[in-house]
């Protein structure tokens, strides 16, 4: 019987498997940060253990920077203690490190691909649960924990229980203005945050072969919302063309040689997947979140639904908390939702493409009075590539604050945050209770969305924008 | 680690689902570099509500915390299972846990059990008539007990056959693992030449 492409690339990293045990697989990539590694570093040092691989390893700076002033000390002193902390043990233990102030320090996932360093039939680990983004180029990509840190930093292996596979097809192509970002957000509607539990994911179809790179990770990098262990999308030109003359990609003869393994990574036409869901991608829209999980969803023409609209105990109840915390009333069209705060960023949505088409919807308007927009590139590289072509000017012109790089707003833990009761239309990936400051309110949507609400103030998609003054 | 056989503590209702670990451990509590002082954060957000059940000095002691679907789903902070541990739970049950919440659980030495959602329901209801009442979750016979008599409840609980004998044995998965030295340093001899490396080293 024909294999699935995860089976594939899990069977490659097999190196150890016993029956009643979980198989122990071998890393190819182990990204850190410095939010979930110094429990991880000081373990090791207890335990007297060294870096097994420095060489599969590479850390760079990202949560807890500040994306103002970041060429100065960091002021919040717990902060910097985290930051320097990083530093200390990349030093002691020999791991390459992009801090603040270095071209490549960004989004551990934006930096990943855009060295080349993510490459199709890969495994690669790291202590953040969006590490799923990189199966986008056929690896195998997922998030641990510290202890788990820990057990990659001293063994370069971690042991996994072999999970089940699912298909996503998508079948046709997306409608003209509708993203990645509402794929995702539409599929996690439909199947619920449990709906991928157990599951790497492989996403395929005609509408997800034309996606870009850039589009790929987007979708990936949501499969922790809907619960999938992993998400990923086989390789193809797109992958290659991506990856081509990248720093970290394989040069010369050996370009050759990857390739010619990248292209048997694939799912066999004869292999089977123990679950599978088909969706039309003409059934998808602009989609914007209602709720405090990212299932709780809806198209952007659509209403807050009602509590009664759910048949489940528990998604009623849920609906109630949800709809209470957002202070949204049932039946309210989501285009009249005022927004306070607009974000751009995140490892989601934070890259060079998501910047030029957030230029492009706002090239000639201006945010909305009582509205402010951040605009947050995913690495230092993605803004000054951002810069070379302008787009800083477009945003600045707009009324938008333009930043440096990091994880900002999507998590709020460093000065970027939501005060209580702010509303904020974001294209990160979560809306959870507080994650973008306590008592703030997310509506998570894709990047054109986002801006069309900055420059009308309410939830918007750029179809709602008068033609713009002057372009 | 330490074993973990059996245990018997104060259960907790927390009437909610989808508790994500934003709710767990805010973010802004995350700056920490050592693995102790996280109890501060733990449901933070929430225990500015009087009316919060942690609040309520009968539950303030618990160590069993019984949850709704989908805990510890979000990010894969082991912060949040420290925070748990801190405070001095020992064990969590819920009908179905974040997958990498629940790694992290088994690593960390707190239990998590998956239970039905109908064992949840009469655990919340018979631990809210009764604050304070204990609940036993026996790791070796994989049973959750609570009450006595007519109340009485008694169901078993899910837990991975691997990760239960670790929990047993109090093992450290890195020690485990760095025992295959030789199959590590085998495949690695077979790892193809053009696989990238972040650095060169020696
Ligand atoms: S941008 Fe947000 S989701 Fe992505 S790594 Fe940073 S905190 Fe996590």
């Amino acid at each position: 019987m024909g294999r699935t492409l995860a089976e594939k690339v899990w069977d490659e990293h097999v190196v150890r498997s016993v029956d009643g045990e979980p198989d122990l697989l071998f890393i190819d990539l182990h990204l850190i940060h410095e939010v979930t590694s110094p429990q991880a570093f000081d373990g090791l040092r207890l335990a007297g253990r060294r870096v097994r691989r420095p060489d599969l390893t590479l850390a760079t700076e990202d949560h807890n920077v500040p994306t103002i002033d970041w060429d100065k000390p960091i002021a919040d002193p717990i902060s910097r203690t985290q930051v320097e902390t990083l530093r200390k043990n990349c030093e002691e233990f020999g791991v390459r490190l992009h801090s603040l102030g270095d071209i490549e320090q960004g989004i551990v996932h934006v930096v990943g691909p855009q060295l080349g360093l993510t490459q199709p039939g890969m495994t690669i680990v790291c202590g953040d649960s969006h590490t799923s983004t990189h199966g986008a180029f056929g690896a195998i990509a997922h998030g641990i924990g510290t202890s788990e840190v820990e057990h990659v930093l001293a063994t370069q292996t971690l042991p996994q229980a072999r999970p089940k596979t699912m298909a996503v097809t998508v079948n046709g192509s997306l409608p003209e203005g509708v993203t990645a970002k509402d794929l995702i957000l539409y599929l996690i509607t439909q199947t619920g945050t449990g709906g991928g539990q157990g599951y790497i994911v492989e996403y395929r179809g005609e509408a997800i072969r034309e996606l870009s790179m850039e589009g790929r990770m987007t979708v990936c990098n949501m499969s922790i919302e809907w619960g999938a262990k992993a998400g990923m999308i086989a390789p193809d030109e797109v992958t290659y063309a991506y990856l081509k003359d990248r720093p970290e990609s394989p040069k010369g003869a050996e370009w050759d040689t990857a390739v010619a393994h990248w292209r048997t990574l694939v799912t066999d036409d004869d292999a089977v997947f123990d679950r599978e869901i088909v969706i039309d991608a003409a059934d998808v829209t602009p989609w914007v979140t209602w709720g405090t999980n990212p299932g709780q969803g809806a198209p952007l023409g659509g209403s807050v639904p009602a509590p009664t609209d759910f048949d489940d105990e528990i998604d009623r109840v849920a609906a109630e908390n949800a709809l209470r915390y957002m202070a949204l009333e049932a039946g309210t069209p989501l285009r009249d939702v005022r927004v306070d705060t607009v974000f751009v960023g995140s490892c989601t949505n934070g890259r060079l493409e998501d910047l030029r088409t957030a230029a492009e919807v706002i090239k000639g308007h201006r945010v909305a009075d009582g509205t402010r927009m951040l605009v947050v590139p995913g690495s230092a590289r993605v803004r000054l590539e951002a810069e070379a072509e302008g787009l800083d000017l477009v945003f600045k012109e707009a009324g938008a604050e333009w930043r440096g790089a990091g994880c900002s707003m999507c998590l709020g833990m460093n000065a970027d945050t939501l005060a209580p009761g702010e509303r904020s239309a974001s294209t990160s990936n979560r809306n959870f209770e507080g994650r973008q400051g306590k008592g703030g309110r997310t509506h998570l949507v894709s990047v054109p969305v986002a801006v069309a609400t900055a420059v009308r103030g309410t939830l918007s998609s750029p179809a709602d924008l008068a033609p713009a003054a002057a372009r | 680690m330490e074993k973990f056989t059996t245990h018997t503590g104060v259960g907790v209702p927390l009437r909610r689902s989808d508790v994500d670990t934003d709710q767990i451990i805010p973010a802004e509590y995350l700056k920490r570099v050592a693995r102790t002082g996280f109890e501060d954060g733990l449901f933070a957000a929430w225990r500015n509500d009087p009316s919060f059940v942690l609040n309520n000095p009968a539950y303030a002691v618990g160590s069993v915390l019984v949850a709704g679907p989908n805990f510890g789903t979000g990010s894969s902070r082991e912060h949040a299972v420290w925070a748990l541990q801190n405070y001095g739970f020992k064990a969590v049950l819920s009908p179905r846990f974040g997958d990498i919440f629940r790694g992290n659980s088994g690593k960390a030495g707190l239990l998590a059990g998956r239970v039905d959602e109908k064992v949840v329901q009469r655990l919340w209801d018979y631990l809210e008539a009764h604050p304070g009442a204990a609940v036993t979750v026996d790791l070796e016979s994989r049973t959750v007990t609570a009450g006595e008599g007519p109340d009485r409840i008694e169901d078993s609980f899910d837990i991975d056959d691997y990760t239960r004998w670790r929990l047993l044995e109090g093992l450290d998965d890195i020690g485990i693992t760095l025992g295959h030295e030789a199959d590590i340093a085998a495949f690695e001899a077979t790892r193809p030449g053009w696989k990238p490396a972040t650095q060169k080293v020696g």
